[in-house]
């Protein structure tokens, strides 16, 4: 190709010098005075707040540490876990469901969800909960059967009513069931909005070509967009997962007697000992809370897209 | 051309059996809102034609092109393929469209590749091109897996079969989506400017697996700029220009004697 008297034009463009020795740069480095200073200052004050902690009586911590780890308190931490992960699959499911008809152009589902999202949303989460735990007072059973029947069946000449069971409101919506609806409704709403982002961050041209491939709308959201959205949801669905962990503290207002601060708050005022089981709830929540942390630093790892590659093939598994 | 639009509703003729057409569009009109994209496409496609597209960008091309699978829902006339009306039923003179399912059926018989690939970046090269087979067609996974290493073969990326689309070239992106495309054993393959998104020395690659596409009598619809393809693989060049078909026939003919004054001017700038 080339010709022969010009041989070092072109095969090795890529070193055209060969290296000349260099002096390395030995340069006073920059001094930063005020990160001691600030360094300082800081230690004071921990070692201030440590002191605090050895001296000052109310914490009292051999009567937290003994109770800490009490039966009912272990069990109130089982409570709270579960609830956790109960009202999280719950919101999770809601929110799919919330979201898809959201996006789905049919004008009733449009505003269905749009009016539940804007509900659950608006009203704090404290007054769903004591809104739930008082429900009974609104109805005492729940019956199911065919609506306005007690209008209707006079009306064609029967006797009797169209209902087919009924639900005792105060015992099937006691305490935990009453929180878990609350939490679990809530967190639907909130899903909802982290799920319809995350299918909308979703390029058109996935669906445009899947639609060319023939697949109907039900099999191209389960395929091809929803798995593709989850790398977005999967981050904030953390945070939630976590919010929702402290938030199973406003159950303790249901009531729900069996949960974590309730037990921890119940000990504390019969003994007159309010603030070490303060102390312990903070140390309870901080630890569960920093074990979800690690969880969600290895979740979004993995379906971070620059790791994506061969691992995240979460809808390549089932058919 | 558009003010026939009203007659051709009211026909109810559709092309008879035993015609060669596998496309036959009459009178397409597109609209979005008061844009008018296409103003009155008239066009049959034979089947194991090769049918090249140009035109200037906007000219309304690649909107044809996705009314053809109803990607894009004609605002007027109309259009078959198959035999069938694409989108839509005709009843005692009355149009009714077709539920997702339906039209559903009626595009797994015409492929499409994309300017951007469109490939799905969750699954493998193999995944997207199994992936339609699979769900839409009921093929047994084995049976599927063995087709698609095949099509993957036949498109030379033999060894890609287990990596995602991010890690492929742009040549090789689009070769693994003509792929996917073909799994579902189309009669018709549509390509909407498949080449325009790649880098220039990628571009041959893509154009030499739809030359034996062509060779093998697959019905072929395709938007493109490359002149050079048109000429060589097209069995017709159809010039648009502003929503309408300016000019068609061979593709000799019309790229060295444009008849037509707006195809001389673009095939000025085009060729030199």
């Amino acid at each position: 190709m080339s010709t022969p008297t010009e041989p070092a034009e072109g095969p090795a463009p890529e070193n055209p010098r060969p290296s000349r020795p260099a002096e390395p740069i030995t340069a006073v480095p920059v001094r930063y005075p005020e990160r001691w200073v600030a360094a300082g200052v800081v230690l004071v004050l921990a070692a201030m707040f440590v002191h605090m902690l050895f001296t000052n009586d109310a914490f009292n911590w051999p009567f937290m540490w003994d109770n800490m780890f009490s039966e009912p308190v272990v069990r109130g931490v089982g409570v709270t876990l579960s609830a956790t992960v109960l009202s999280m699959v719950i919101g999770i499911l809601l929110g799919i469901v919330l979201a898809v008809m959201r996006l789905s152009g049919n004008p009733v589902l449009v505003t269905v969800a749009w009016m539940y999202t804007w509900f659950f949303r608006g009203v704090p989460r404290l007054v769903l909960a004591v809104l739930f735990g008082n429900l009974a007072i609104l109805y005492a059973t729940i019956q199911i059967g065919l609506p306005f029947d007690n209008y209707w069946m006079p009306l064609l000449g029967l006797e009797g009513e169209a209902r087919f069971f009924e639900i005792d409101v105060r015992t099937a919506l006691s305490g935990y069931m009453a929180g878990l609806l609350a939490l679990s409704l809530s967190e639907g709403a909130y899903m909802a909005e982290i799920i319809r982002a995350g299918l909308q961050s979703v390029d058109k041209g996935q669906t445009e070509a899947a639609q060319a491939l023939g697949m109907n709308r039900g099999k191209i959201l389960r395929r091809i967009t929803l798995p593709q959205a989850m790398r977005v949801v999967i981050p904030p669905t953390g945070n939630e997962t976590i919010a929702m962990l402290k938030d199973t503290a406003l159950l303790a207002y249901v009531p729900v007697t069996i949960e974590l601060f309730y037990q921890l708050q119940a000990i504390g005022t019969s003994t007159y000992q309010i603030f070490p089981m303060l102390v312990a709830a903070c140390l309870w929540y901080l630890a569960i809370t920093s074990v979800l942390m690690i969880g969600q630093y290895f979740i979004e790892r993995r379906f971070n897209p620059e790791q994506r590659g061969a691992r995240i093939r979460t809808a390549g598994g089932a058919h | 051309m558009s003010e026939n639009n009203e007659a051709a509703v009211e026909t109810a003729k559709s092309p008879g059996p035993g015609t060669d057409a596998l496309v036959v569009a009459e009178n397409v009109h597109k609209s979005f809102g008061r844009l008018q994209v296409l103003k009155g496409i008239d066009l049959e496609v034979r089947r194991g034609e090769v049918m090249c597209v140009v035109g200037p960008s906007g000219s309304g091309k690649s909107t044809f092109l996705r009314c053809i699978n109803h990607l894009e829902k004609l605002t007027a006339g109309r259009l078959w393929f198959n035999g069938e009306l694409m989108g839509f039923r005709q009843k005692r003179g009355r149009l009714y469209e077709l539920r997702d399912q339906e039209i559903a059926a009626q595009r797994s018989d015409i492929g499409m590749v994309f300017q951007r690939f469109n490939l799905f970046p969750h699954l493998t090269a193999l995944g997207n091109v199994i992936e339609a087979p699979i769900q839409v067609n009921k093929v047994p996974r084995a049976q599927a897996t063995a087709r698609g290493s095949e099509l993957l073969e036949r498109v030379g990326l033999p060894d890609k079969a287990d990596v995602h689309p991010e890690q492929l070239s742009g040549g090789q992106q689009q070769r693994v989506a003509i792929a996917r495309a073909l799994a579902m054993e189309p009669s018709l393959m549509l390509f909407d400017e498949p080449t325009s998104a790649l880098d220039p020395e990628l571009v041959g690659e893509v154009l030499d697996v739809m030359r034996d596409l062509a060779r093998g009598g697959m019905t072929m619809v395709v938007v493109t700029h490359e002149m050079g393809f048109a000429r060589e693989v097209g069995d017709s060049l159809v010039f648009m220009d502003d929503g309408t078909v300016v000019e068609s026939g061979p593709p000799a003919d019309v790229l060295s004697d444009p008849q037509h004054e707006r195809t001389q001017a673009f095939l000025s700038k085009v060729l030199f």
